[in-house]
């Protein structure tokens, strides 16, 4: 076994670990916790397979967010640091149903529609130009302006829409009224 | 000998190399084992150079308060900061009830590593980097944010409402300025058409440094990066006249001891960056020939910006939490945002048309200060403008002039 295959196991083994963790921990804070370890190896795997770019944009975008998810989850929701917390609301069932609606919704839609299988093209996977390549393919007409720019419509309204909320309501009602 | 002077770093290395293989261990691992040794000496040597900038960082910060500093142990009181370590050593490690034990012992461990984290990309000679990586820049803004997370799990764990507090304080700050930090990192890499250290290095040679081409973004990174490592006079995340001590109140004996490190070697690497984005890194006369020579100009450009930030943390008062916010996202967020667009456009225009490039991006530089220079006299006027109405409206009804 070589160096590379060894860090994989052992990696790989924690990230699953860390997810099961994720989903069974009883505080919030703590399941946060461990989304970050898990996200954390995620990056290593990127390493592994000579992505860099992927696995610091993995770092600097979740671990950031996480910290930021952490004191929206202490401000917003009660008993967020206590250990005793229910696992389970009274709705558990309504949930399951919905998961495994949507697990199978998802499920038919890539058998039904055949292209989603071929995939995008792969970015050539050297160095510099690698990053040139994945510049490019962003607003190349061609390959990925849509989804990009959709994505940007969308982070646009999310940020009017929380700036709106935000407002003092002096401002608004003055607003609205005029 | 030549080849000792002129490649000291590649031949040490090679050194290594065939010792370790001369002993039979296979290549790759040879490899993996030269790494970790790297990285093993690199933060021993970073770590115990903050004896140094320590008692640095106190002295020069007395003397601008009109004091001596440290001067009883050693000369010159250089040995202070080892007896302040012999006291942290011997202090007991407290544990306050009710803490989250893993989480409360993790953070200090985390900050460090975020620290000594950033200097296994920094170019410290031509030839001696930890790791080239061509993602570097933003390699350090990542490892940042686990400086950050550091911070947060310091104050959540600590079950203390001050540390929590901290703790809030850090993602109102820190997260914020780390926008301003990432925009006006995006100007090197833009010069350089490069995300790695050594290939920024490389871009700036013969004086052709950032900063000449780039000084608004120059001053947007030094200011916001101050500001992410929270240090004066941003540093209301350990206020101690309102929060006592911030995220590491209930921390004491090496614990604390880990922050305080932090602290000092964070303002250290903020500077040895500075130094490498704008000031041109080892760059010098003859640093191409004898990579030593430019291990002793990225030391000599490194101090005197550290010197700039201690004069900054001597000089100025602390910010109120309202006044670092607006000044980020009313003044510094937009001035990098225009810094990008100028950078961007007058780049592109040196390429098409074949300007002098340092000329083009002067006067685009120019064009832009007096544009803030011009909207902020603007924004002052309507601001005294605003003030004087509301002054007129608050004039009691007897004394007010009659209205028509």
């Amino acid at each position: 076994m070589t160096i590379l295959q060894i860090t994989f196991l052992i990696v790989a083994l924690i990230a699953v670990v860390a997810a099961l963790m994720v989903v069974t921990s009883p505080s919030m804070v703590h399941a946060a916790l461990w989304l970050i370890l898990t996200l954390g190896c995620v990056a290593v795997l990127f390493v592994l397979l000579n992505a860099g770019f992927l696995a610091v944009v993995q770092v600097a975008v979740y671990i950031d967010a996480i910290a930021i998810m952490i004191i929206i989850v202490v401000m917003l929701t009660r008993r967020a640091m206590s250990q005793d917390a229910t696992q389970v609301t009274k709705t558990w069932w309504a949930a399951i149903l919905v998961a495994a609606t949507m697990f199978a919704a998802l499920v038919l839609l890539f058998t039904l529609v055949p292209f989603i299988w071929e995939g995008p093209a792969a970015l050539s996977m050297t160095g510099e130009a690698f990053l040139d390549e994945l510049g490019e393919s962003l607003v190349d007409v061609n390959r990925y302006i849509l989804p990009f720019e959709v994505a940007s419509i969308l982070l646009l309204v999310a940020l009017i829409g929380s700036i709106t909320v935000a407002l003092p309501l002096k401002i608004r009602e003055k607003e609205s009224g005029d | 000998m030549d080849s000792v002077l002129n490649d000291t770093f590649v031949w040490f290395a090679g050194l290594l190399r065939d010792l370790l293989e001369s002993l039979g261990i296979p290549a790759d691992y040879v490899t993996v084992l030269l790494l970790l040794v790297g990285a093993f000496v690199l933060a021993t040597i970073l770590l115990l150079s903050t004896f140094i900038l320590i008692w640095a960082e106190r002295k020069i910060v007395a003397r601008i308060q009109d004091r001596l500093g440290p001067n009883r142990v050693g000369p010159f009181g250089v040995l202070q900061t080892v007896a302040d370590l012999m006291k942290l050593v011997t202090k007991e490690l407290i544990t306050p009830i009710g803490a989250d034990i893993i989480p409360y012992n993790l953070a200090p461990l985390l900050a460090v590593m975020a620290v000594v984290g950033i200097w296994a990309v920094m170019p410290f000679a031509p030839t001696f980097i930890g790791a080239d990586i061509n993602v570097g820049v933003l390699y350090t803004v990542s490892i940042g944010a686990i400086g950050t997370l550091g911070i947060m799990l310091a104050g959540m764990s600590s079950n203390n409402k001050y540390a929590l507090l901290g703790a809030f304080r850090t993602v109102a700050m820190m997260i914020s300025y780390a926008v301003p930090m990432v925009l006006a990192l995006v100007i090197p890499v833009l010069l350089a058409s490069s995300m790695g250290m050594s290939s920024i290095v490389e871009a700036q040679s013969n004086f052709s440094w950032f900063i000449f081409l780039a000084p608004v973004a120059a001053f947007v990174f030094f200011v916001s990066s101050i500001a992410e490592v929270g240090r004066a006079p941003f540093d209301l995340l350990e206020a101690e006249s309102e929060i006592v001590a911030g995220f590491h109140i209930e921390y004491s004996g090496l614990k604390f001891g880990m922050f305080f490190v932090a602290e000092f070697l964070h303002a250290f690497t903020i500077s040895a960056l500075f130094a490498t984005l704008f000031l041109g890194g080892w760059q010098g006369p003859y640093a191409e020939i004898y990579p030593v020579l430019g291990l002793v100009y990225f030391l000599i450009k490194t101090s005197l910006v550290y010197f700039v930030v201690i004069w900054i943390r001597a000089s100025f008062p602390r910010f109120r939490i309202d006044q670092i916010n607006s000044l980020n996202w009313k003044m510094i967020t937009p001035i990098a945002l225009g810094a990008i667009i100028f950078a961007a456009i007058t780049e592109k225009l040196v390429q098409e048309t074949g300007l002098n490039q340092f000329l083009a991006h002067a006067t685009a530089n120019v064009i832009l200060i007096v544009i803030i220079l011009v909207s902020l006299r603007l924004y002052a006027s309507a601001a005294r403008k605003a003030q004087a109405q509301k002054d007129e409206l608050a004039i009691p009804v007897s004394q007010a002039s009659p209205i028509e």
